[in-house]
């Protein structure tokens, strides 16, 4: 698969330290323009593009950089650290490569995840429906096949960086006489993509992932359906890829917060050697949380590696993922907001080096976006038959 | 009641399928037929109280609750039947 010639591809081993050099030169630059108005953070996602950045996770033999999730976890906290609303879109692209590489297995499919490699295309997502109360595991829309070619219309509250996206990844019911429950997932690309916005967004973060709603009509060739049942993608791969990445990107934001506090903790210092400044104690019990934050999410990206598939498939794993995923939304905030007690007013303020309005406005979005409720009422049902003691 | 009638009338009452239970064939896909995987948890728990045993964490699986002759396997192995 031939790589277009102003795509330089970086190989697994250099995408971590790659995306931090962007992160720095590029994203941090543009965080605050991208916040204020949000808008989509373009210049990042084209220095990415640049260097072959978006096909991180595609296997090498379909021409992409052959990395895994962690490195690409690692990326993700140095981008969330600059700008976490590049690093969410990041990150949710991410997701859908990895549901590709891992579940389509067509010869259309494996054609495509090659072209994603070679044009750097970036994939957004509409999993959620108007009507299904925000429930990603039933769909109303559904699949009509015909001739070999799938017709599709859905009403999608959410896609985020929809009209920046080079494609879709649908979920639907696999037929009109499915049940709702009875799920597939379908790539849904250019010409045959139509979408039409609905309403705006206008948020208190992550204002650069534009995630309004849209109407979306597609068309396409029926080998675009991924293979594997929705539930199974779902349990095996988009849950788990999604808390850790998420988690990557707070954990980001966090370290940011613990950075500025720190600094500020020092220039108090070097004001008045010999006395211990006020905040000194708060900035070391925030960093053993912030520590507790980094050893979760390696242990979480350690122990998903080691699943197999009946391990990705167990109650106990779900329920460690989904912990992940509360875990890791609730001590962002818990971890800026003690950052904001140890810098004060300093990062009260919207025109200081310590400001953290942003970083707060984004933690905030992190137990909505996927409800925690909703993690838990699912960790809840889990429990009920979760044996051992794992 | 036999172990099949008992697993049929526990999927009557629990996976809440879009089919009658009676045109359910042995290896019908009872997710394709409209099990949730919240269904599946109910069915499972009354499959443990009509038999009166519980499912060792290996059965725990996704596969075990696919279709009537897969719950049959299932709960014959724990009985030991």
């Amino acid at each position: 698969m031939a790589v277009e010639h102003d795509v330089v591809m970086t190989r697994a081993g250099e995408v971590a330290e790659r995306m931090a050099v962007i992160a720095d030169t590029v994203a941090g630059p543009a965080a605050d323009d991208v916040d204020r108005r949000g808008r989509f953070p373009s210049e990042t996602l084209a220095a990415l593009k640049a260097e072959g950045l978006l096909a991180a996770l595609v296997p090498l033999e379909f021409g992409g950089g052959g990395a895994g999730v962690a490195e690409v976890s690692q990326g993700l906290v140095a981008l969330g650290k600059r700008c976490a609303s590049s690093a969410m879109v990041v990150a949710m692209h991410h997701i859908q490569v990895a549901c590709l590489v891992r579940h389509g297995r067509n010869d259309v499919l494996r054609g495509y995840l090659g072209e994603v490699a070679a044009h750097q295309y970036l994939l957004a997502s509409a999993t959620t429906e108007v009507g299904t109360g925000g429930d990603v595991r039933s769909s109303i829309c559904a699949l009509e096949v015909t001739d070999g070619r799938f017709r599709l219309e859905k009403q999608a509250p959410v896609i985020s960086y929809a009209d920046e996206a080079d494609a879709v990844l649908v979920t639907a019911r696999r037929t009109a006489e499915s049940p709702e429950s009875d799920q597939v997932i379908v790539v849904c690309r250019p010409p045959g993509l139509e979408l039409e916005q609905v309403g705006e967004w206008n948020a208190l973060g992550f204002r650069g992932t534009c995630s309004t709603g849209f109407v979306l009509r597609a068309t396409g060739d029926a080998r675009l359906v991924l293979e594997d049942p929705y539930g199974d993608i779902s349990t095996q791969t988009m849950l788990p890829v999604a808390h850790l990445l998420w988690a990557s990107v707070w954990l980001g934001i966090a370290t940011d917060a613990v950075e500025l506090a720190r600094k500020f903790v020092q220039a108090e210092a070097r004001r008045k050697p010999g006395t211990m400044p006020p905040a000194a104690l708060r900035l070391a019990d925030v960093t053993v949380v912030h520590q507790q934050f980094i050893d979760m999410v390696h242990s979480s990206l350690a122990r998903f590696a080691a699943a197999d598939s009946d391990g990705l498939s167990s109650i106990a794993f779900g329920v460690g993922m989904n912990a992940l995923k509360v875990s890791a939304s609730t001590l962002v905030v818990d971890i800026v907001r003690e950052c904001m007690l140890i810098c004060g007013l300093a990062s009260y303020r919207l025109d200081t080096p310590y400001s953290l309005g942003r970083h707060l406005r984004d933690a905030m979005g992190a137990s909505l976006m996927v409800n925690n409720d909703r993690i838990m009422a699912n960790n809840a049902q889990m429990l009920l038959v979760l044996r051992g003691s794992e | 009641m036999t172990v099949d009638e008992t697993i049929r009338q526990v999927l009557a009452e629990h996976a809440r399928l879009a089919v009658p239970v009676e045109s359910l064939a042995d290896d019908t896909d009872l997710f394709g037929a409209g099990m949730t995987s919240h269904a599946s948890v109910n069915v499972m728990l009354a499959l443990e109280d009509a038999f009166d045993f519980e499912f060792s964490e290996n059965l725990l699986k996704k596969s075990t609750f696919e279709s009537v002759a897969a719950i049959r396997a299932g709960v014959l192995e724990t009985t030991g039947g």
